[in-house]
């Protein structure tokens, strides 16, 4: 099958014109973000120099990881479901768009603001820690391999959970129901970064190479898994 | 075969169509052809398997059972995407992005059908539809009939070769109305083949050059002059200012005239065979009679008649 992309395009384009239009959206993109950039903010601010030891042993940069684990699958729950509750999902599915590239086109909205959002919450993060943490702190936060971790997980994360809520949305009648379904499905890709974040899962590189493989498979298949139930005659007449 | 359109055949083809949900059967064994530039009217009563009719032919949803043919290619899972580049379906419901203006949501459209000049083509199709100042108006902001117009543009982008139109003109103000009216008749003589299913029968007589009248199963197909002649007798009128001493020996004999009854005291309906024969006939019958004749006049059917004739006959099917 050869995807256009020029329709994928459309779709793409169009979504990212209704996102700045949609204050839904907008508040779910911004509302994650701050919980999970305030809370280790607070923390690293109030930790006095004597703590950096402790840190040594935590990846605390890897605890943001949940926003690519979680923003884009709330956003990715409205891209069917929302689409058919507004009655707009007829009028693209009788154009030649193939459903695959639909699904890609949704997938491509909902990942680009996910990932420029957290990567904009990281930098925002390392700029407060660098400028006002205590220097012992700063240094034991810090660490190349945690931010070369985090620049490479958040997209494969993202891509993940974005699969996850549209295979959800294909399948809801609500955009409620969708939503919390897609972000409970995203929560255990967060607990894993959890975990690594505070060393309970030890992260070495051959458990970053795993988890990466798994997550561009997830990713590979994921998408090949929603278009098998993306069912057009179901999301048109049921 | 291949899924290259065959230019010689008819728009449509239909045989032996059916589409079942479960046990609810939407539309059963449908067959018709429509040919290239013709407006077909697609008629009957709420849950009589329209809407579930074009949706088929659009590729939407898979028939249960038969064959068709859309632009001469064959309707086959395999060839919804050949078929969608070549018809176009507005629905019922609008459908449009109402956050996005109507060029965004036209914009979306032409990218979707890949067009090589998306913003002539766009012009183009708001121009068609009276709508060029307001390209930069968010669809939210439009009336109802506005916003059928866009959808209107929209189905018009990729210069359809046959254009499904899910009662276009519903909830559409006269003026709105004529208007979707004369687009539909300038598409059709530029060679647009319109599918329009439609309640309002006033607008089917007046577009369509063929209709058939859905209730399931199809349950007539023709021209709306043609169904008239199918189903009602003609008749010749006649009212007099009292009533006729006696009716039989003034109306019989007469040529083209097969028979009369009374319809009110001084209302006389005759079935005729021909209606130039039989009136001047009547006429001279009635004067040398003595009658004072008020008025002769032949009865006029309209599709609604036809219509209701059909469905009416259904439903005391159905109710025995």
């Amino acid at each position: 099958m050869r995807v256009h992309s020029r329709r994928v395009r459309a779709i793409l384009r169009k979504e990212l014109r209704e996102y700045r239009h949609n204050g839904f959206i907008i508040w779910t993109m911004a509302i994650f973000p701050l919980i999970f950039l305030v809370q280790p903010l607070v923390v690293v601010f109030a930790l006095p120099a004597s703590a950096a030891g402790e840190l040594s042993h935590e990846h605390l940069l890897l605890y943001m990881l949940g926003i690519p684990a979680l923003v884009p699958a709330a956003v990715a729950a409205y891209a069917v479901v929302g689409e058919r509750q507004q009655g707009t999902l007829e009028p693209v599915l009788t154009t030649p768009i193939r459903r695959e590239e639909f699904l890609l086109g949704k997938a491509l909205a909902a990942l680009l603001p996910s990932v420029a959002v957290a990567y904009a919450v990281y930098a925002v993060f390392l700029a407060c820690v660098a400028l006002f943490a205590r220097p012992a702190v700063v240094g034991a936060l810090l660490r190349g391999p945690d931010l070369v971790a985090q620049l490479l997980f958040t997209p494969l994360l993202a891509g993940w959970s974005i699969w996850v809520g549209i295979a959800i949305s294909a399948r809801a009648s609500d955009f409620r129901v969708a939503q919390q379904l897609s972000i409970l499905a995203s929560l255990p890709t967060a607990v894993v970064a959890a975990l690594v974040a505070f060393d309970v899962l030890h992260p070495t590189l051959g458990l970053a190479l795993g988890l990466a493989g798994a997550l561009l498979l997830g990713n590979g298949l994921g998408w090949q898994l929603t278009a098998a139930i993306f069912d057009r005659e179901r999301l048109i007449s049921g | 075969m291949s899924p290259a359109g065959d230019s010689a055949a008819p728009a449509l083809s239909v045989e032996q169509l059916s589409k079942r949900f479960g046990d609810r059967v939407a539309f059963d064994d449908i067959s018709f052809e429509v040919g290239h530039g013709e407006v077909f009217g697609f008629l009957g009563p709420n849950g009589a398997g329209k809407t579930t009719m074009v949706r088929t032919l659009g590729t939407l949803l898979s028939p249960s059972a038969g064959t068709a043919f859309i632009s001469g290619i064959p309707l086959t899972p395999d060839n919804g995407v050949e078929i969608r580049r070549r018809i176009a379906i507005m629905p019922e419901s609008p459908g449009l992005y109402l956050r996005l203006s109507v060029a965004e949501n036209l914009q979306c459209f032409a990218g979707l059908y890949e067009l090589p000049d998306p913003d002539d083509r766009i012009d183009r199709a708001l121009r068609a539809v009276s709508l060029a100042d307001r390209a930069h108006h968010a669809c939210g902001t439009l009336s109802k009939g506005l916003r059928q117009r866009v959808a209107l543009a929209r189905s018009l982008l990729g210069n359809p070769e046959v254009l499904f139109l899910d009662e276009p003109t519903a909830g559409l103000d006269p003026v709105a109305t004529r208007d979707v009216h004369q687009l539909i008749a300038t598409l059709s003589r530029g060679g647009v083949t319109i599918f329009l299913t439609t309640h309002r029968l006033e607008e089917a007589e007046r577009l369509c050059d063929r209709v058939a009248i859905l209730n399931t199963t199809l349950r007539t197909i023709g021209r709306p002059a043609e169904l008239r002649e199918q189903l009602f007798t003609r008749t010749l009128t006649v009212s007099v200012l009292a009533p006729l001493p006696d009716p039989g020996a003034v109306f019989a004999g007469l040529p083209a005239v097969d028979g009369w009854r009374q319809d009110g005291p001084t209302t006389y309906v005759l079935s005729v065979s021909e209606q130039v024969v039989a009136a001047p006939a009547v006429t001279r019958a009635l004067v040398a009679a003595g009658a004072e004749v008020l008025s002769i006049s032949q009865r006029h059917h309209s599709l609604e008649d036809v219509y209701l004739e059909l469905i009416d006959h259904d439903q005391e099917a159905g109710q025995g």
